[in-house]
Order: structure tokens, then C-alpha cells, then sequence
């Protein structure tokens, strides 16, 4: 591996191992096998095997010409990330960290989700290997997203719902993490994100930075050059850091990660980390979160379930204090519009998570020149959100 | 100097007895509660008391803690309120106090004031529920020489790890009886005296045994073992059944009392 900084516990000050004591062993031994694993020709071809084949990888990187045109800015190019099998990004990070888990002969597997399509994509590939899985989920989410729910049963999964603290994503994770603690032995824990203690946050970017690997290869087929604009959501950041990873040491690529300003970041009802969280610990990594003046954690709001989530991956509070990663937010509604405006004019029904990144693309392509090349990360597909989003617009064409 | 829980160990020890720990969640149900808590168990034969601070999130922590924390945090509890609690309790009793918390508190709180009131208020120890080995370091420079003993947890998977764990360590080792989060346990496994025997190769800091000991019976099973039993869960237990009549209290005394006469069989 060529990275700077491949299994160093931390990015700056962020991230590090702040989890109970019966837990570190665990940790060891996964970063010492993940860093054997990712050395190993055999492991990285079952890897890129179970990609193309299982996933459909790679995606394509579409030049959306009809919004290009209407927002009247440079070239805007989609990374259809909503075409792998499942439906996002999530698949790339499960097939690795299940073939981990696997070598390191691992008896079973749990995750935690919130909308469900980490815990969609966890189900698949145990399915598909034949391991039995559970799947912690918040109650809440368990009754908003009763399809995901039926997807991960149907799979042979099993569903728990959380009932402590908030019953949302958050809860989830930390009864993910209270399982390990008692399961340690024979149990392999797959973080949907790049969050949680060291190994994970890089663990879980180097298995999505296949998007950007990708993207770049295909810009430069493209277009003979690197783009000038990456844009992707952030909750927790999996999809955002996959992109932005391979590009880091580009400087002339500018780079964006959009957070989710649910009501407004002057309300209480937003998710951004960055923007208006403060310095503190979250699901064993130091990072940026919403936390009253005691350290209290407060619950997030977002429109997109995926990106309902106090804290943030440990690498973008770094590249966030570096500075080369420019951190913005996007209201529910903007994201909403950017939904409805994608649908319309390209054929193509987005995520509300990934509505975010476009959002922003609305509110800045139109002050780019026409020259200028932009990557949009499409993380995934909107058929999730259909239903939700009919609820919204037509509650509002009931108010009017 | 030596701290009030090292001199209680070493008091216990020319009586040979073991000590008793007993654990409660600051603020639940109430802040008046959680004194009067600590003076009634201090008179049914507490040796040391753990006193949790609430948190939204506590990982290491099962159903039963999760809610005391969540009946203290739904009455507004906070760090400032619990040590005025401190100060108070110290003026009626000197039974050593350690606080059982989550890092995020002091991080937030701010390191140095929240070491300050620690010594201000009366303290004794900190039982740092998520901060490991691989990130104790500055805390642990912060502490030096302040009096309060960082107490650390070790568990039957730390094995190698336990040499550098315990390296320097006052106040008590807490070992963490089996896998898992807080609370009740059926069972203990066979390999806790080896475990046991593993810590006191390497440190003379007296060793008590936490997790799941819920009854008289769990330590009678462990206390040869060790120097001392912490219960918590089980106590928490006691105060959910009495809330609703108001006698919580009573039962929490009643129940330290027999938890007591087992360690001193």
C-alpha cells in the first residue's frame, strides 16, 4: 500500500481505539490479519473477483448531459454507484470485510444499520456464504424502513430491533458493539462506515476506494484529465472517502463533502457533524458530533435515514482541519428538489443520501465554467426512498 | 501519598477480609436519592462505592445500567450537580468514591477542571469504562500526583496485555469477570483463577472482581480469588423494584447487608 497513513491509529488527533478493554485483543488481531490480508495477491483477487462478478462493478461514469445543460456550469459526471447489486455503495466495504472475516475464520457476523442498506448488503453476502447474520437496528427505523426489514429476513438474517436511548442508528451501533463485547470469540462486527475504533476507518475506505480508483481511471479515458470538482454525502462518509481517497494528493482537484442540514444547522434538527458539532468520542473514535455542553450525545436529523448520524468518520475531521476537503450542508428540502430534478431529467431516481451531494451541485455548477469537469458520487438508488418521498410531496400538495 | 481506597484495602487486609464494592448511578432516581444511597450502604457494610456518571451512550453497559442512566439523564442530572453531590456526601462520610464513566465526560468537561474538582470535591479513583491502555497516556500523566487513583479494567482477553495494564496502577485492578457488558451473569467461567493468578504476577494492587456478581452465592464463588467484589447491576436491580413505593433505600440496605455477610463468611 502506498498510503500515508495505512494502519496508523490515527488521522491527526481523530479517530484512535476508545472502546472497553475486552475489545482491544479483537482489535489487534483484525488490524494485524486485515494488514496480512491486503498483502496478499490471493485475497485482493477474491476481492475484485466478488466485485465484478457479484456486484457488477465497475460502474459506469455517466456524463449526465441533460442536467449539465440545464445548469448551465461545467460538465457533470455521475458515478453510478447506484448500480451495484443491493443498490449502493455499501456492497463494496461488506465483501471485504466478510472475506476478512471469513480468513480469519469468523463464525458468525453482525452489523448495525440505519435505513437498512448496510444491513441489506450484510445479509446478501452472508447469504451468499452461507453465515448466519444479525442485524442491529433501532426500532424506529425498524418500523420507517419495514422493507429493508422484510429484504434482510428474506435473506435468512435476523433483524433486532433496539430500543435503547433514541432507537435509531446510533443505538444500533452501540448494541453492535455491546454484542461483540460478548460474543468477541467467535463473531466478526462489519461497520457499515468508515467510523469506530481503529482498524475500521481505514479498513473501510480502503475498501471503498475502489469508486474513486475507478473514477479516476475513466475521468482520464474521459475527458484526458482529472476533474476539477468532486462532490459526495457525508454521514458517517464511506461513499465520500471512497471517491475523495484516490484524489487526495491531487491539488488542483477541488474537493467537497455535503452534510445534512435536515430543518437548518440554526435549528435542532440537522445532522452536521462538521459545521456545528465539537471535539469528542462516538462509537470508540475521536471525532467530530452533536454533544450538549456535558458531553451528552444529541440525536441527529436528517430527511435521508443514511445520513441520521451524530459523528463523523475520523479521516474527514482531519482532511476537514487540513483543510483540503471543503465541508457544506444541504437542507432537507434542497436535497428533496435535487431528487425530484435528477428523476426528471435524467431518468435516474437518486437516494436522498446522494440527493445531498447533488444538491449542492445545483446550488455551485452554475457558477463553474463551462470547461470544468465535476464528479457527482451517485452512492445509491432512490427505489428505498420512493415511498417516504410520496408521503412528504403529497402531505404538501394537501397543505396547498 | 496514599489514596483512601488503598488504605482501605490495606485496612481490610490486617482483618483479612475483602472488600465490598458496591455500585450505583448518580442521580437515579435523584441526586438526594444517590446520597442517601451511599450513607445506607455505607452503614450495611460498603467498603467503597462506584458512583456512575450518567451518559447517553455507555457501550460497556447492560439493559439494567442503561436505564439508571436514563431515569438520571431524564431528570437533568449533570457532572456539575453530581460533584456538589461529592462535596456534600464528604462532609458525613470519608468511605472512598470512585466514579465509574465514560471518557467522552472528562474530554467534554475539560481534563484539567474536571481532575481539579475530582481533588476539590473529595474523590478517590476513576474507572474509565472506554479508555484503554493505547490512549490513557496523557490522562494518566494528568493524574499523577493528584491523589485520585486511575483504576484499571482488565478482562479475560487482555492475556499479554495485562503486564503493561496494570504497570503503575493505584487503587484497585478491576477485572472483568467474563465477556460481555454489565450485569447479571449465571455462570462464571473455569478460567477466572487462572486469569486472576495472571494479574498478580505482575502488580501487589489489590485485584476485585466485577461484572455480573448479582447475589450472595456469586461471592461466595469468587471471593477467593481476589481482594475484592464490585456489584452494581444487581443494586440497580433493588432501587428500580423499590421507586414506585419509595422504599429503595431500605431495599438497596437490606440487600448490601446479606451481600456483606457472604464476603465476610
Amino acid at each position: 500500500m502506498d498510503d500515508k497513513y495505512a494502519l496508523k491509529s490515527r488521522f491527526g488527533k481523530y479517530g484512535g481505539q476508545y472502546v472497553p478493554e475486552t475489545l482491544m485483543t479483537a482489535l489487534i488481531e483484525l488490524e494485524r490479519e486485515y494488514e496480512k490480508a491486503i498483502k496478499d495477491e490471493g485475497f485482493i483477487k477474491e476481492f475484485r473477483y466478488y466485485l465484478k462478478e457479484y456486484s457488477g462493478r465497475p460502474t459506469p461514469l455517466y456524463f449526465a448531459e441533460n442536467l449539465t445543460k440545464k445548469l448551465g456550469g461545467g460538465k457533470v459526471y455521475l458515478k453510478r454507484e447506484d448500480l451495484n447489486h443491493t443498490g449502493a455503495h455499501k456492497i463494496n466495504n461488506v465483501i471485504g470485510q466478510v472475506l476478512l472475516a471469513k480468513r480469519m475464520g469468523k463464525k458468525r457476523i453482525i452489523a448495525e444499520t440505519g435505513a437498512g442498506q448496510h444491513g441489506v448488503a450484510t445479509a446478501t453476502i452472508c447469504a451468499m456464504f452461507d453465515l448466519p447474520c444479525e442485524v442491529y437496528m433501532g426500532k424506529e427505523d425498524v418500523e420507517r424502513q419495514a422493507l429493508n426489514v422484510f429484504k434482510m429476513e428474506l435473506l435468512g438474517s435476523k433483524v433486532v430491533p433496539v430500543t435503547s436511548g433514541t432507537q435509531t442508528l446510533k443505538d444500533a451501533t452501540n448494541e453492535a458493539i455491546r454484542d461483540w463485547v460478548s460474543n468477541v470469540d467467535d463473531t466478526y462486527y462489519v461497520i457499515g462506515s468508515v467510523v469506530g475504533p481503529h482498524p475500521y476507518p481505514t479498513m473501510v475506505r480502503d475498501f471503498q476506494r475502489i469508486i474513486g480508483d475507478e473514477a479516476r481511471a475513466q475521468v482520464l479515458e474521459k475527458e484526458g484529465r482529472l476533474p476539477d470538482y468532486l462532490i459526495a454525502c457525508v454521514g458517517g462518509g464511506s461513499n465520500a472517502m471512497g471517491l475523495f481517497y484516490p484524489f487526495i494528493e491531487d491539488k488542483d482537484v477541488s474537493i467537497i463533502g455535503v452534510e445534512a442540514a435536515g430543518e437548518g444547522v440554526d435549528t435542532e434538527k440537522h445532522a452536521a457533524s462538521i459545521t456545528k458539532g465539537s471535539l469528542g468520542i462516538i462509537h470508540g473514535m475521536m471525532t467530530y458530533l452533536l454533544q450538549d455542553d456535558y458531553g451528552q450525545i444529541l440525536p441527529a436529523h436528517s430527511v435521508s435515514a443514511g445520513l441520521d448520524y451524530p459523528g463523523i468518520g475520523p479521516e474527514h475531521a482531519y482532511l476537514h482541519d487540513t483543510g483540503r476537503v471543503s465541508y457544506v450542508s444541504v437542507t432537507d428540502d434542497e436535497a428533496l428538489d435535487a431528487f425530484q430534478m435528477l428523476s426528471k431529467l435524467e431518468g435516474i431516481i437518486p437516494a436522498l443520501e446522494s440527493s445531498h451531494a447533488l444538491a449542492h451541485l445545483v446550488k455551485m455548477a452554475p457558477k463553474t465554467k463551462k470547461g470544468d469537469v465535476i464528479i457527482v458520487n451517485l452512492s445509491g438508488r432512490g427505489d428505498k426512498d420512493v415511498y417516504q418521498v410520496a408521503e412528504i410531496l403529497g402531505g404538501r400538495k394537501d397543505e396547498k | 501519598m496514599k489514596s483512601k481506597i488503598t488504605k482501605k484495602f490495606e485496612e481490610l487486609k490486617g482483618k483479612d477480609q475483602k472488600a465490598l464494592i458496591t455500585y450505583i448511578t448518580a442521580g437515579d432516581p435523584t441526586i438526594k436519592d444517590t446520597e442517601e444511597l451511599v450513607y445506607s450502604m455505607e452503614k450495611a457494610g460498603a467498603d467503597i462505592i462506584e458512583l456512575g456518571i450518567p451518559y447517553s451512550d455507555p457501550l460497556a453497559d447492560g439493559p439494567v445500567i442503561q436505564r439508571a442512566a436514563q431515569r438520571a439523564l431524564e431528570n437533568h442530572i449533570n457532572i456539575d450537580d453530581i460533584f456538589e453531590m461529592v462535596k456534600r456526601i464528604r462532609k458525613n462520610t470519608e468511605i472512598p468514591l470512585a466514579f465509574l464513566l465514560y471518557y467522552n465526560s472528562i474530554l467534554r468537561y475539560g481534563i484539567e477542571k474536571f481532575i481539579e474538582n475530582c481533588r476539590e470535591s473529595g474523590m478517590d479513583g476513576l474507572i474509565i469504562a472506554d479508555l484503554p491502555l493505547e490512549e490513557r497516556i496523557g490522562f494518566k500523566s494528568a493524574l499523577k500526583d493528584t491523589g485520585v487513583d486511575l483504576i484499571p479494567l482488565v478482562a479475560p482477553t487482555s492475556r499479554e496485555r495485562i503486564k503493561n495494564i496494570v504497570e503503575g496502577s493505584g487503587g484497585f485492578i478491576y477485572c472483568v469477570s467474563s465477556l460481555g457488558v454489565t450485569g447479571t451473569r449465571s455462570s462464571f467461567s473455569e478460567d477466572i483463577e487462572e486469569f486472576l493468578g495472571t494479574v498478580a504476577k505482575y502488580t501487589d494492587v489489590p485485584r476485585a472482581i466485577g461484572f455480573g456478581i448479582s447475589n450472595p452465592d456469586a461471592i461466595r464463588q469468587l471471593k477467593g480469588y481476589c481482594e475484592g467484589v464490585i456489584v452494581g447491576s444487581a443494586i440497580i436491580k433493588k432501587i428500580e423494584e423499590g421507586i414506585k413505593d419509595g422504599t429503595h433505600v431500605s431495599k438497596v440496605q437490606e440487600f448490601v447487608s446479606e451481600l456483606k455477610s457472604a464476603v465476610l463468611e
